[in-house]
C-alpha cells in the first residue's frame, strides 16, 4: 500500500471540500458585489460593469458630514470597548473565580442580549429614555451599544480566566503581594490578549451596529446612521457602496486581528499546565 | 513544647457539612524537615494551604513563632510556598519570576539582580535569568519555584508535593538536593507529600494523617519500627499483622497467644495492654529469617513457603503457618541452591514485635 491517505481523522473528503467552498461563496459572494459596484463609472447598480473609477471615494473623502459621523463612531465604539471590557473582565473573573450560586443562569442572563432582537432593545430603551425626560445623544447610543457588546466582551474573555490557573494568584499572595496588585502584576498581564481582542471585537461590533443607533440617535449621526440617510438619495448611491466598503474592509481587519490576538497564549498555557 | 516554631492546636476545617481537618494539634520545630504524610484526601494539603493562609480554619489557632496566624492574610505571613505545579508566572521571565516578591523591598536594580545571582547559584542554574518561563523544563521550574519562595528568607517553607511531577530518576536527584539545601539554608520547611518513601528519605519528623485525622508524628525511624496504630504500621512500608490476646503469667512475663505465631514471650515495657485484651502483632517482613535447620534462639515456628518474588538482591517469600490464613510475608536474602518450596523454619527476635491495640 504506496499510497498515503493521511491519519483517520484528517484523511481528505471531496464532498466536503466541495461544500465547504460552497458554503463561503454564498456567504461573502453577495457581499463582494458592494466593493465592486464601488468602482464602477456609473450611479446605477447594475451589469455589465462600465469602467473602473475612484471618483466615488474622492467625492466620499471631500463631504464634511462624512468625517463628523465618522468622527461620531469613532468616539462611541471607544467609549463602548473600554466600559464593555472593563465589566467584561469584572465579570469573567467573578464567573470564574467565586463560587456563585445559579451561576450558569447567571452567564446565560449574561449572554442574552446576543439573541434578543435588538429592535426590542431599541424600543424599550428609547421608552426609558423618553419617560426618565433624558434627550438622545451620542451617551444614549453609546448605552444601547453597551447592552450589545457586553455579551461579546464577556464571551472572548471567559476563555482567558478559565484558562487561567488560580495557583497563579495565590503564589502572588504567597509572594507578599495584596490584592490590587496581584491583579496588576499577574491577573491582568496573563488576560491581556483576550482583553486587546475584547476592545477590537466591541470597538467593530459599536462601529457597524445600526439598529440600536436608529432608536438612540440624536442630532449626531453615527456612520451606519449616515448611511440610513444618504440611501433616500439615488444618486448618492455610489459613494455609499464606497463608504460601506471601507467599513466592510476596516471590520474584517479588526476582527481578524481581535480573532489572533485573542489565541496567544491560550495553546502555550494549556501545556505549562498540563 | 517551649520550642515549638509553628504550633498547630486543636485545629478544624469543615467544608460545608464535610470535615477536612479534625482537631490536629502537633508542634514544628525550628529548622525541621517537617513532613505531612498520607494518602490523597487525608487533610494534609488542607493543612498545608492552612498554614500559607489559603484556607481559614474553622476553629483552633495556628501560631507561627509565636504569633497567632488566624487574622493574617497571605501576603502578610511569614511563610512562603512551593506549589505542586509550581505556579511559575508564565509572562514573565525567569528573573522577574524569581525577583517577584522583592517589589516592596524598595531596593536598587542592581542589588534585586545581585540577590537573583546569588538564588541561581543556590539551585545550580548560573546564567538562566534572561530564560523564558515557558521554555523551562520540570525540574527547572521546580527550582525556580524554590528559588522565588527562598528569596524572600521566609521563616518556613511549605513544599505541596514539589517533586509529584517528575519522573522517578529527576525526583530521587531533588530529593537529596532538596534535603541538602535546606540543611544549607537552615528554614524549617513543612513538606506535604503522598510517597511515604519520600517522607521517610527526607523529613526530621512526620505526621502521618488519615481522614482528616493525625495518626502519629514521629522521626522516620519512630515511624518504621514503632508505629502506634494499625493504619500507621500498615501505610509505611510493609507489615504483617497476626490477632492475638495478652496473656499476663505474673508481673515478670508477658506473653501473646497470636494466631499462626503459638505464645510469644515480649518484654514487659512492650506490653501495655491489660490481661485478655485482644491486640494486633505487627511484624516486618525483614523481621522474618527463613532457615533449613531449626534455629537455637528467638521466637520459632515452622511454615511451608507458597509463592515467592525475587528482587535481585533479596526475595519476597509468602510463606504459610498452621492457624493463620494468609501467608506471612518473609523480605530475606535468596536461599540460593535451595528449592524454594518446602518445609522450614520461620524465626523471628521478640524484640521486633509490635503490640498495637486491636
Amino acid at each position: 500500500m504506496s499510497r498515503d491517505t493521511g491519519t483517520y481523522i484528517k484523511r481528505p473528503n471531496r464532498a466536503l471540500q466541495f461544500y465547504a467552498m460552497a458554503f463561503l461563496t454564498v456567504l461573502y459572494v453577495p457581499v463582494l458585489f458592494i466593493p465592486m459596484f464601488s468602482f464602477n463609472d456609473s450611479i446605477y447598480v447594475r451589469f455589465p460593469l462600465e469602467g473602473f473609477t475612484l471618483q466615488w471615494y474622492v467625492e466620499l473623502w471631500n463631504r464634511e458630514p462624512v468625517w463628523a459621523a465618522l468622527g461620531n463612531s469613532v468616539r462611541v465604539g471607544a467609549v463602548v470597548a473600554v466600559i464593555s471590557t472593563i465589566l467584561g473582565v469584572i465579570a469573567a473573573r467573578a464567573i470564574t473565580r467565586y463560587r456563585i450560586p445559579g451561576k450558569s443562569a447567571l452567564v446565560t442572563f449574561i449572554m442574552m442580549p446576543l439573541v434578543i432582537p435588538g429592535i426590542i432593545f431599541g424600543v424599550s430603551l428609547l421608552v426609558l429614555m423618553s419617560r426618565l425626560g433624558i434627550s438622545l445623544s451620542l451617551y444614549t447610543v453609546s448605552l444601547g451599544h453597551l447592552i450589545v457588546c457586553l455579551p461579546f466582551a464577556v464571551a472572548t474573555l471567559l476563555p482567558r480566566f478559565e484558562g487561567f490557573d488560580p495557583s497563579m494568584e495565590e503564589a502572588s499572595a504567597d509572594l507578599g503581594e495584596n490584592g490590587w496588585w496581584t491583579f496588576w502584576r499577574v491577573t491582568f498581564p496573563m488576560v491581556m490578549p483576550g482583553v486587546v481582542a475584547s476592545l477590537l471585537l466591541s470597538f467593530t461590533i459599536s462601529f457597524d451596529e445600526f439598529i440600536m443607533a436608529f432608536f438612540l440617535t440624536g442630532t449626531d449621526p453615527t456612520l451606519p446612521m449616515y448611511i440610513w440617510g444618504q440611501l433616500r438619495f439615488p444618486q448618492e448611491f455610489p459613494s455609499v457602496l464606497a463608504l460601506s466598503s471601507l467599513i466592510l474592509f476596516v471590520s474584517f481587519i479588526l476582527v481578524f486581528v481581535a480573532q489572533r490576538i485573542g489565541r496567544i497564549g491560550l495553546n502555550d498555557n494549556a501545556i505549562i499546565e498540563g | 513544647m517551649s520550642d515549638a516554631f509553628i504550633s498547630i492546636q486543636n485545629v478544624n476545617k469543615y467544608f460545608g457539612t464535610f470535615q477536612a481537618i479534625e482537631e490536629i494539634s502537633m508542634d514544628i520545630g525550628k529548622g525541621e524537615f517537617f513532613s505531612l504524610l498520607g494518602a490523597s484526601g487525608c487533610g494534609k494539603t488542607t493543612l498545608l494551604r492552612m498554614l500559607a493562609g489559603f484556607e481559614s480554619t474553622s476553629n483552633g489557632e495556628i501560631f507561627i513563632d509565636g504569633q497567632p496566624m488566624s487574622d493574617v492574610p497571605p501576603h502578610h505571613r511569614p511563610v512562603n510556598m512551593v506549589f505542586q505545579n509550581y505556579a511559575i508566572f508564565p509572562h514573565l521571565n525567569v528573573r522577574d519570576n524569581i525577583a517577584y516578591g522583592l517589589r516592596k523591598m524598595k531596593l536598587s536594580r542592581a542589588e534585586k539582580d545581585a540577590m537573583v545571582e546569588e538564588m541561581l547559584d543556590l539551585i545550580a542554574l548560573p546564567g538562566f535569568g534572561k530564560r523564558k518561563a515557558t521554555e523551562l523544563s520540570g525540574g527547572q521550574r521546580q527550582r525556580i519555584a524554590l528559588a522565588r519562595a527562598l528569596i524572600l528568607k521566609p521563616k518556613v517553607l511549605l513544599l505541596d508535593e514539589p517533586l509529584g511531577a517528575l519522573d522517578k530518576k529527576l525526583r530521587e536527584q531533588m530529593q537529596l538536593e532538596l534535603r541538602a539545601l535546606q540543611r544549607q539554608v537552615g528554614i524549617t520547611f513543612v513538606f506535604v507529600t503522598h510517597d511515604q518513601e519520600e517522607a521517610l528519605t527526607l523529613s526530621d519528623r512526620i505526621a502521618v494523617m488519615s481522614g482528616g485525622k493525625l495518626l502519629q508524628v514521629d522521626t522516620p525511624e519512630g515511624l518504621y519500627e514503632a508505629p502506634q496504630n494499625r493504619e500507621v504500621a500498615g501505610f509505611i512500608g510493609n507489615m504483617n499483622f497476626f490477632r492475638g490476646i495478652v496473656r499476663r503469667n505474673g508481673a515478670s512475663m508477658g506473653a501473646i497467644e497470636a494466631e499462626g505465631l503459638g505464645t510469644i514471650e515480649v518484654p514487659l515495657d512492650r506490653l501495655t495492654q491489660a490481661n485478655g485484651a485482644p491486640v494486633d502483632v505487627a511484624l516486618r517482613p525483614e523481621k522474618f529469617a527463613l532457615s533449613r535447620e531449626k534455629p537455637t534462639n528467638g521466637h520459632v515456628v515452622s511454615g511451608k513457603i507458597g509463592t515467592s518474588a525475587y528482587l535481585g538482591d533479596r526475595s519476597h517469600y509468602y510463606v504459610h503457618v498452621d492457624g493463620k490464613a494468609d501467608p506471612v510475608a518473609v523480605s530475606a536474602p535468596n536461599m540460593v541452591g535451595q528449592t524454594n518450596s518446602g518445609d522450614l523454619w520461620l524465626s523471628f527476635s521478640p524484640d521486633s514485635v509490635v503490640v498495637l491495640d486491636a
